[in-house]
């Protein structure tokens, strides 16, 4: 996140004795904190996802689009590999390139979210309020906070993108930054898969 | 020295328009500091004060109970004061007062010049402090009305202000902290409050962990770190897994209350063992964050003033991680009353027992470290043997909650109360208080009064043993914790005057103890270089400490280094101190307070401070969401906190300074220009 991309700007190599870049290594800590955070909202849903609450009762596994979900998750995926050829074009030194990769980065982060919200709007259409039972209430807290995060990441990538349209693009302390948002995003991504398999998948 | 820093200011003021903010006195350098030293300062100074409010909770609780059927206070002012005592003890005093040691002692410890990261850790604390004054804010804002088929004294709509402030205990069970039963917004604060209090703790862990990781000085391999550094890892490890837990559940509860879902609903198929099991997943590590600080800092001052090396550095090392990892797996005992499965209760109950192998290790570790040594007692090395001494009747009373069926009738009782009493007073802040005399010479240069601060041990001494050993006899026959009256009859009344008796020989030594600390800060005797004859690297510096910590980079080659300077060993293993240990003191330290070349140090920022600010505004915009003003401020907030963190994040990174001097200050100098028109774009 913004807050722990920050530190040491150029930071000697006696600095670090892990061999880490401080900021990337704070980086790394807080992420295996996020896990715990997924894990007990994962945790939850798995909970309340057979509970029975009564006849006539709603619940998300009867409304999933797997085929559409299906295409978004394939989206967010895209979104790594494209993460993946920003980060190694700021390796080569391509500013152009990483431009446009982190802006397509981005932009498939943001249709994500959007098919996200489409997915919301079904559900609630067809009466899965939020506090309908604790099923939908975990199933919308779990994926609500996952796009809460994706979000967060966009903020962070689009911050990125519109620096490296300054004259010279990134300097190398920010080129650091692609890296650390990299880190984020492919976390925001791993944690995807475990909540499409555990939560769309396996019913 | 300080003069260098100064005109280094003086020249960059020159070189740009909009500079960072760059006093390094006043008001203000307070607000945009990024001194880990100032830092831990305004951690101890707002801990000590919530300490003060928490200790009047206590004395208003101790009034109520001193006789049988109390009349000084209502039963909703009582939920409310023992739900606020708690919480500010916990989590506005002994976690931030310990903050104050790893943020001021940690980077000196381990030979740094600063954190990891220390505008993180400015924003820890501002963060920390909006939190706190968030939930305080419940006297002003808090209201409480008579639960759903419930009623308040003389038909009141809402209870009076001190039955306002978060009042279902610290641990805010579900499903009396749910709407239907505590209405209001009692509830809200202590939530939101401890959720905003987390995000704190969370950026400053990250930031304590890296540094450790990554800054030590050179030639420090772990098992050279002080045991305290070590407690700082572990305790930091502890927070970064524990807390997010807390956080998930604390949102549940939330959401529960603000927006209508049912996790811990229970004739809606919601489940309020839940909350208990997230709660205590997290809670359970909590007890082992407040007391490992306090072992770390009586690992230090025991070799100390025994003239010994600690007693099986790595066990005690390992002790503590050991603590830690067990920390995770036994919160059920929490739970024994809650109907859980009887094979998890047996389970959990031999998980706890073995809690206590490690800490038996540390306790022995301490007990051969002072047994044979050269004991000097001071004030201190009191409060480190009041710590060892309390802890272990507090530990052993902690095992017998472990046996299930003791724990059943244990529970809810006074037994409890004076169980977690002797670990958390007699234990965190004996400790903690050991840790405020050790290091006063080191913080202001002088030394305190050692008479007063006998004064202060022998007060609270016995004062928590009148408060708290009595509590042990008074649960055993059935007082019940958390109930504002008890009849004459129960014969309870005798017991509960001496606990309030020893509740005010508390407070007076906590008076004698301030009445210390401000005189002897400014007028006690000029504090020698090495008053203590210590042995880590803190005390290889100037007191007060120099703005930049050390002036030459320190490099170590064994664990008590400093020691080693000092002292040589006879043919019997007996230390001897060398002919010319204090010249060699003396230079060491001298050089360390005259630096030979400028030393760039972390920049002041504004906007930690903003940060800390715009999540409290979050924190009430989603507490009033359905109040005209509630959005508004709502969005005021999340302007404010992602403005701030953009306009942070954005500031340019060039570095000014020239490769030249090489050493580790250079590179803590981060950024360099432009905080000012960042700062109006954040500001909106």
């Amino acid at each position: 996140m913004a807050d722990l991309s920050h530190g040491p700007a150029d930071a000697p190599a006696h600095h670090q004795l892990t061999g880490i870049d401080s900021r990337k290594l704070g980086m790394w800590v807080f992420l295996s904190s996020e896990f715990l955070f997924f894990g007990a909202l994962i945790n939850n849903y798995l909970l309340f996802k057979g509970r029975d609450f009564g006849p006539g009762a709603l619940y998300p596994v009867e409304l999933y689009d797997i085929p559409f979900t299906s295409i978004s998750s394939f989206v967010l995926l895209m979104s790594s590999l494209t993460m993946v050829l920003a980060h190694s074009a700021l390796a080569r030194g391509d500013q152009d390139q990483t431009k446009t990769w982190l802006f397509a980065t981005a932009l498939l982060g943001t249709v994500f979210v959007s098919g996200q919200f489409f997915e919301f709007g079904e559900f609630i259409l067809h009466g899965l309020k939020l506090n309908i039972n604790p099923a939908a209430s975990a199933f919308y807290m779990l994926t609500g906070f996952h796009g809460l995060h994706v979000v967060l990441g966009i903020l962070m990538l689009l911050v990125l993108a519109f620096k490296s349209m300054r004259t010279g693009g990134l300097s190398e302390a920010e080129g650091l930054n692609v890296e650390l948002v990299g880190l984020y995003w492919h976390f925001v991504d791993i944690i995807w898969i475990v909540i499409f398999v555990l939560v769309y998948l396996i019913q | 020295m300080a003069i260098d820093v100064a005109s280094d200011t003086v020249e960059r003021a020159e070189t740009t328009l909009f500079r960072r903010p760059r006093l390094t006195y006043g008001f203000w350098s307070w607000i945009t500091t990024a001194d880990h030293k100032k830092i831990g300062l305004m951690y101890g100074y707002t801990a000590f004060i919530f300490f003060l409010a928490g200790g009047i909770e206590a004395l208003l609780l101790r009034i109520q109970l001193a006789g049988p059927d109390g009349a000084f206070l209502t039963a909703a002012e009582y939920n409310g004061l023992f739900t606020t005592h708690a919480v500010t003890m916990i989590f506005l005093f002994v976690m931030p007062i310990s903050a104050a040691f790893f943020n001021y002692l940690l980077p000196l410890m381990i030979g740094a010049r600063d954190v990891a990261f220390p505008r993180m850790n400015a924003v820890s604390f501002w963060i920390f402090l909006f939190g706190g004054l968030f939930i305080y804010s419940s006297l002003i804002f808090g209201t409480s009305p008579p639960p759903v088929g419930g009623s308040l004294p003389g038909g009141a709509t809402d209870a009076s202000i001190l039955g306002s402030i978060p009042n279902s205990g610290w641990f805010i069970y579900a499903p009396n902290s749910g709407a239907t039963y505590s209405p209001g917004t009692a509830v809200d604060y202590a939530a939101l409050g401890l959720q905003i209090l987390g995000v704190a703790s969370l950026i400053s862990a990250v930031n304590f962990i890296v540094t450790i990781l990554n800054m030590r000085a050179k030639g420090m391999r772990l098992l050279r770190m002080p045991v305290f550094v070590w407690m700082t890892l572990v305790v930091a490890l502890l927070l970064l897994f524990s807390l997010p837990i807390i956080a998930i559940a604390l949102f549940m509860l939330t959401f529960d209350r603000q927006f209508g879902t049912l996790f811990f609903v229970a004739e809606a198929g919601g489940d309020p063992i839940l909350w208990q099991h997230l709660f205590w997943l997290f809670g359970h590590p909590e007890v082992y964050i407040l007391i490992l600080p306090a072992m770390g800092i009586v690992s230090e001052t025991l070799p100390v003033f025994s003239k010994k090396p600690l007693f099986g550095y790595p066990a005690v090392v390992f002790a503590g991680a050991a603590i830690a990892f067990l920390g995770f797996g036994v919160w059920a005992h929490h739970m024994f009353s809650s109907g859980i499965p009887t094979v998890a209760q047996a389970a959990f109950g031999l998980s706890t027992m073995t809690i206590a192998i490690p800490t038996g290790i540390k306790i022995f570790n301490w007990l051969g470290t002072v047994w044979g040594g050269r004991v000097r007692l001071t004030t201190p090395m009191l409060f480190s043997l009041g710590f060892v001494a309390l802890f272990v009747i507090g530990g052993l009373s902690g095992v017998t909650h472990a046996v299930v069926p003791s724990d059943w009738q244990q529970t809810d009782t006074y037994y409890i109360v004076a169980h977690f009493h002797y670990v958390l007073f007699g234990g965190a802040l004996f400790g903690l208080f050991a840790g405020i005399y050790y290091w006063f010479p080191k913080v202001w240069g002088r030394m305190y009064n050692e008479a007063l601060g006998k004064w202060h041990f022998w007060l609270m001494f016995i004062g928590m043993n009148l408060t708290f050993g009595p509590m042990h006899w008074l649960g055993l026959q059935g007082m019940v914790r958390r109930t504002w009256v008890y009849p004459e009859e129960a014969g309870l009344g005798a017991g509960n005057f001496v606990v309030t008796v020893g509740a005010f020989v508390i407070a007076v030594g906590v008076l004698v103890f301030m009445i210390n600390w401000s005189y002897s800060k400014r007028r006690g005797r000029v504090a020698p270089n090495d008053p203590w004859d210590a042995r880590t690297l803190e005390w290889t510096i100037p007191s007060p400490t120099p703005e930049y910590n050390f002036a030459v980079e320190p490099t170590v080659t064994s664990l008590d280094d400093f020691w080693h300077l000092k002292y040589d060993e006879d043919g019997e293993g007996r230390a001897v101190r060398k002919e010319k240990a204090d010249e060699l003191v003396d230079d060491l330290i001298h050089s360390n307070g005259n630096p030979d070349h400028e030393i760039h140090l972390p920049a002041p920022s504004y906007f930690p401070f903003i940060v800390g600010f715009g999540i409290m505004l979050i924190a009430y915009g989603i507490m009033y969401h359905t109040r005209p003003y509630g959005i508004p401020l709502l969005v005021a907030g999340a302007f404010l906190t992602v403005g701030a963190l953009v306009a942070w994040g954005s500031e340019p990174l060039e570095e000014v300074h020239d490769e030249d001097h090489g050493d580790r200050g250079g590179d803590l100098d981060g950024e360099d220009e432009a905080a000012e028109p960042a700062l109006s774009e954040g500001d909106v």
